[in-house]
């Protein structure tokens, strides 16, 4: 048994992650307060991976990041960064998959949030990144939890744009998705079993822990 | 000295409203805003505090200017000193009692003001609850002594006691006039309650259709017939009941019901629900300790 695939899944998933939210935070914040007028083009390319195959946004990334092409030449010469057939490759197309998973449910949260909270805070002299980060996030924290969850469960569930910019390198690219998908190739069902049993009983178990604390379940037992 | 020049158009579900306000207040002014629903009373406060754009005009407070449409200059609310205590109060729901007063604590200053504003509210047994524990009035008071304790120079307040029962709203009233005093308050207060203008406010300003149309102490404004009486009292009226000849009219003032003989002229004026004065002039009335 390699667990390897596994583990690059949810070191994928968990780097994702958490690059995600650093960048959801203040495109999630401008798309729910802000006025500018590309705002709808913002909003549509943010939802576009959700209703785009996965393969094409991984046909995409193949040009743009090759080597061949200047985009990717330009990267590897001057950043030294090759993103196709890389770990840093993959983080980079999965933070785009799954981005409107994670500013979609901040998003809403943040413009659920009753106006007057953050007019009080600016009131008391408080900046709008403070009034954000001090006020309007603590208040907001189901919908941080969906969002941080939902984010890492999809890019655990990837298959699409891995396989195209990622291929197939074991240890490298080889994520859980792609081995099933290989041993099934060679006819070897125990092994893609296991590892679909895995992923299985993980990801309920992630979902079910929200449904749960965000349906205030679990503060019953604690009280 | 607060002066306001502002015009602004807003769309609402009907229709737009034009406001052209033009308003003075004093400096230690107590301020009661009065007028029907969508006459501007709210997005008054609203352009003091920096949250509402006026389109034209200019605000100024104390010599500064806060907002001028010609130069394009508008003071962030960050910067202008208002205390405003919300209608659904605000208070932030991740904090506590105390950690809401404390968020409102304007860096470097001395924190003992929290201590001075507990005692003065009551608030003291509350401290470590959270907002979402504690019922209506509770939160008005913790809202307005958060208000406070950023010891602003101007106390903007958008009908924080309307939700209340008649005891509470007392007794917030009885703070709130001791706040404004304690601490030099300029304090404008957007109300429906005209028992609350006359026990509050130094002026009335009345508001309809976005301008203002009188402006006065509450007794000027509120009694139309002037009548030199030796007392006067403005009330609602209940109900209205014929018996034989004469009508019994019966006023709600303040929380006690009082039951006037009317003739049938007088009551052709009158209607259940109207406010009304109810004064005399002919008979002085009677002092009976309690």
């Amino acid at each position: 048994m390699n667990w390897d695939p596994l583990l690059l899944t949810f070191k994928l998933a968990l780097v994702t992650t958490l690059l995600l939210l650093i960048v959801a935070i203040p495109l999630a914040n401008w798309l729910a307060f802000g006025k500018s007028r590309i705002k709808p083009v913002v909003e549509t390319l943010v939802s576009m991976p959700l209703v785009l195959p996965p393969t094409v946004l991984g046909f995409y990334f193949l040009l743009a990041f090759s080597p061949n092409n200047a985009f990717g030449n330009w990267l590897n010469e001057w950043l030294g960064l090759r993103l196709v057939f890389s770990f840093s490759g993959l983080v980079l197309a999965s933070m785009i998959y799954s981005l409107p998973f994670m500013v979609h449910p901040i998003r809403s949260g943040l413009a659920a949030t009753p106006p007057s909270l953050r007019e009080s805070a600016y009131l008391m002299g408080r900046s709008k990144q403070n009034t954000l980060f001090k006020v309007l996030l603590p208040n907001i924290r189901p919908s941080m939890l969906s969002a941080i969850v939902l984010a890492f469960a999809h890019t655990v569930g990837e298959f699409g744009v891995v396989l195209m910019i990622g291929g197939n390198i074991p240890g490298k690219t080889r994520v859980a998705s792609i081995a099933i998908y290989e041993e099934v190739e060679i006819m070897n069902y125990g092994a893609a079993n296991v590892y679909s049993m895995i992923l299985f009983v993980i990801t309920f178990v992630i979902l079910l822990l929200v449904y749960l604390i965000n349906g205030g379940y679990l503060k019953r037992f604690w009280k | 000295m607060i002066a306001l020049h502002a015009h602004k158009t807003l769309r609402s579900p009907s229709g737009n409203i034009n406001l052209q306000l033009e308003l003075e207040i004093g400096r230690g002014e107590f301020i009661s805003l009065y007028g029907p629903s969508g006459s501007g009373k709210t997005s008054t406060l609203r352009m003091l505090a920096g949250l509402l754009k006026p389109d034209r005009g200019t605000i100024t407070v104390e010599g500064y200017k806060w907002f001028d449409s010609d130069t394009g200059h508008m003071t962030p609310p960050q910067d202008r000193k208002i205390g405003y205590v919300f209608q659904d109060a605000a208070l932030f729901p991740h904090l506590t009692v105390k950690k809401n007063l404390e968020f409102a604590l304007p860096r470097h200053s001395d924190p003992s003001i929290i201590k001075e504003l507990t005692a003065l509210t009551h608030l003291d047994p509350l401290m470590d609850r959270l907002p979402d524990t504690l019922s209506g009035g509770q939160k008005q008071r913790v809202a307005l002594a958060r208000a406070v304790v950023q010891q602003p120079d101007i106390l903007l307040l958008d009908e924080p006691l309307s939700a209340l029962d008649a005891e509470t709203r007392s007794t917030l009233q009885d703070h709130l006039l001791a706040l404004h005093k304690k601490y030099d308050l300029t304090t404008i207060l957007v109300t429906h309650d005209i028992g609350e203008i006359h026990k509050l406010s130094d002026r009335v300003v009345k508001l309809e259709d976005g301008k203002v149309v009188a402006h006065g102490s509450p007794i000027s404004i509120f009694s139309h017939h002037q009548v030199s009486g030796k007392f006067q009292f403005t009330g609602e009226i209940l109900r209205i009941d014929k018996q034989e000849l004469i009508y019994v009219v019966s006023i709600l003032i303040n929380r006690d019901i009082v039951r006037v003989i009317a003739s049938e002229d007088e009551v052709v004026n009158l209607k259940k629900g109207a406010r009304v004065v109810v004064a005399t002039k002919a008979f002085n009335p009677i002092i009976i300790p309690l």
